[in-house]
């Protein structure tokens, strides 16, 4: 299997802090992988890093065998083949939610508007969300404005999907629709590279787990090794306080 | 759908609520008729006040003078809104500079940063004399006052307003920014379609208090012989010897300032209104 995503040895600090210390992590295409790991472990600056909204301060990162961590290469260009989705929404407040979901098409990728409009419309209808298209993001609830933010992402039809602790900001009963909305994506063949809390939901949809602890990758492998058997103490004792 | 009727308990606190609602108006007219004769009362017995009547508020003079200021005052409304478009495109290009990261443009931030200093540091009649008198000067044809005062005005005003489009800029949460470059979007894109849209709304207020103060310091271009309202006013007090059409042009920048902070509580109200959903306690 080839890698789609490929980082070596990636190293991040900020400051004195080093948040990233030598992560080697790679998605194939058309894989979900799942980040686990303590608040802190590094698991949101490592998707930061890979979709270069942060620089990097040593290693190597690959998108489809393009090494696009070589500051020579146009990093608009390259961040425009990622989907990104944040933990707080980080919806436009200034535009509709079919603006949000066109912005990118029409003004990165010159799509024409209709178009962009006619798609935008029917990946919220998609979603159930095709009536609140002409609203504000705010006049939405979390989970409908987590999921309008995740067709913002997809709207471009990227490469890779970025997602940074999606349901975190979210009420436990708003965390269903987002990530059946998620598994659709994984189901359609999506490549995701997901941070997340929710193991359940790891265990189920992602085919690789990466338990990140203090900026290092401790351990890797399918959910029901990682989840169910894992080999190193750390991840043991980290998974312990979810089942408890 | 079936319409929800009210309860009776809540027919109740609402008629509860038109009847306060009903006894406040009447309790503020009639505090307010109250207060404006005892103000009134106490104004017209205090010894001297036929003579600061005569002097400031004769209404004769008021009448006659007003064509005449009123005259002065259009070229004042012509300043203004010259100025208008210059100091906020001025304004906009120098907070856009002192925003811009990367070394080449050093040295475009560090004018831009010494100019909102000098100008917000000099007084306003200072640049009026340099730009006014020295200009000329040297150019040796002769500009209308009009243009000269819009140079001034532009000089000064452009300084403060930056700073506060910087401010709004400023405001915008970085994590709108960096939800806009995970799009794709360039700086400049995300600057003119996430950031500026969203840092316009927060400048309004702080916007709108200069662009009030700009009104009225548009007056002191009567110093450059432009017969505006102010200069008008003046030669009409130096014919009367009566001071009412200062009055009377002081009252026109009162008049000319009103719609614009009612039009701004509007504006910034329709616009939350908007994006926000819930009622503001």
């Amino acid at each position: 299997m080839t890698a789609l995503l490929r980082a070596t040895g990636l190293w991040k600090a900020f400051g004195e802090r080093e948040v990233l210390r030598g992560v080697d992590v790679e998605v194939a295409k058309h894989e979900v992988v799942a980040l686990i790991g303590a608040s802190g472990s590094g698991k949101s600056t490592l998707l930061r890093c890979l979709g270069l909204l942060e620089t990097i301060d040593d290693g190597q990162i690959l998108l489809a065998d393009q090494d696009i961590s070589d500051p020579r290469v146009d990093a608009n260009r390259i961040r425009a083949r990622f989907g990104a989705v944040f933990q707080s929404y980080n919806l436009f407040p200034h535009l509709s939610v079919l603006e949000n979901v066109t912005l990118a098409s029409r003004i990165v990728h010159d799509v024409p508007r209709r178009e962009a409009e006619q798609r935008g419309l029917a990946l919220l209808d998609r979603i159930g969300l095709a009536d609140l298209a002409k609203e504000h993001p705010d006049r939405l609830s979390g989970g409908q404005q987590q999921r309008a933010a995740i067709v913002r992402a997809i709207a471009t039809e990227p490469e890779v999907l970025l997602l940074d602790e999606i349901t975190s900001a979210l009420d436990p009963e708003l965390v269903g629709e987002v990530l059946g909305l998620v598994s659709e994506l994984a189901a359609d063949g999506a490549t995701i590279l997901m941070a997340t809390h929710e193991m359940a939901f790891a265990r189920e949809v992602a085919h690789r787990i990466v338990f990140l602890d203090g900026g290092e990758v401790l351990e890797e492998g399918p959910p029901e090794q990682v989840l169910a058997a894992p080999r190193e103490e750390r991840t043991r004792e980290f998974l312990s306080r979810f089942l408890a | 759908m079936t319409v929800h009727q009210p309860s009776e308990l809540e027919l109740d606190r609402r008629r509860y609520r038109r009847s306060r609602g009903r006894r406040s108006v009447l309790v503020a007219i009639g505090s307010t008729l109250a207060f404006a004769l005892i103000v009134w009362l106490t104004i017209v017995n205090t010894p001297g006040w036929s003579q600061v009547q005569r002097a400031f508020f004769d209404p004769e003079i008021a009448w006659a003078s007003l064509p005449r200021v009123w005259d002065g005052f259009l070229l004042n409304l012509q300043v203004m809104g010259l100025s208008v478009i210059t100091v906020g495109a001025c304004a906009l290009v120098i907070a856009v500079l002192r925003t811009l990261r990367g070394p080449v443009f050093f040295p475009l931030r560090a004018l831009a940063a010494a100019y909102t200093d000098l100008f917000r540091g000099i007084p306003f009649i200072i640049v009026l004399y340099i730009v006014g008198f020295g200009i000329p000067t040297i150019v040796g044809v002769r500009i209308p006052p009009i243009v000269l005062g819009v140079i001034a005005v532009t000089l000064t005003y452009s300084a403060y307003v930056s700073e506060v489009i910087r401010a709004g800029i400023e405001a915008v949460h970085p994590s709108q920014r960096l939800a806009a470059r995970a799009l794709g979007l360039r700086h400049g894109q995300t600057m003119r379609r996430i950031v500026l849209p969203q840092a316009l709304r927060k400048m309004t207020p702080p916007l709108m208090n200069d662009f009030v103060s700009m009104q009225k310091d548009v007056g002191l271009i009567s110093i450059l012989g432009a017969v505006d309202a102010v200069r008008a006013a003046q030669i009409i007090q130096g014919q009367t010897y009566n001071f009412t059409p200062y009055v009377v042009a002081g009252l026109l920048f009162v008049l000319l300032a009103i719609p614009t902070i009612r039009l701004t509580d509007w504006y910034t109200a329709r616009l939350r209104t908007r994006e926000q959903s819930g009622s503001l306690l």
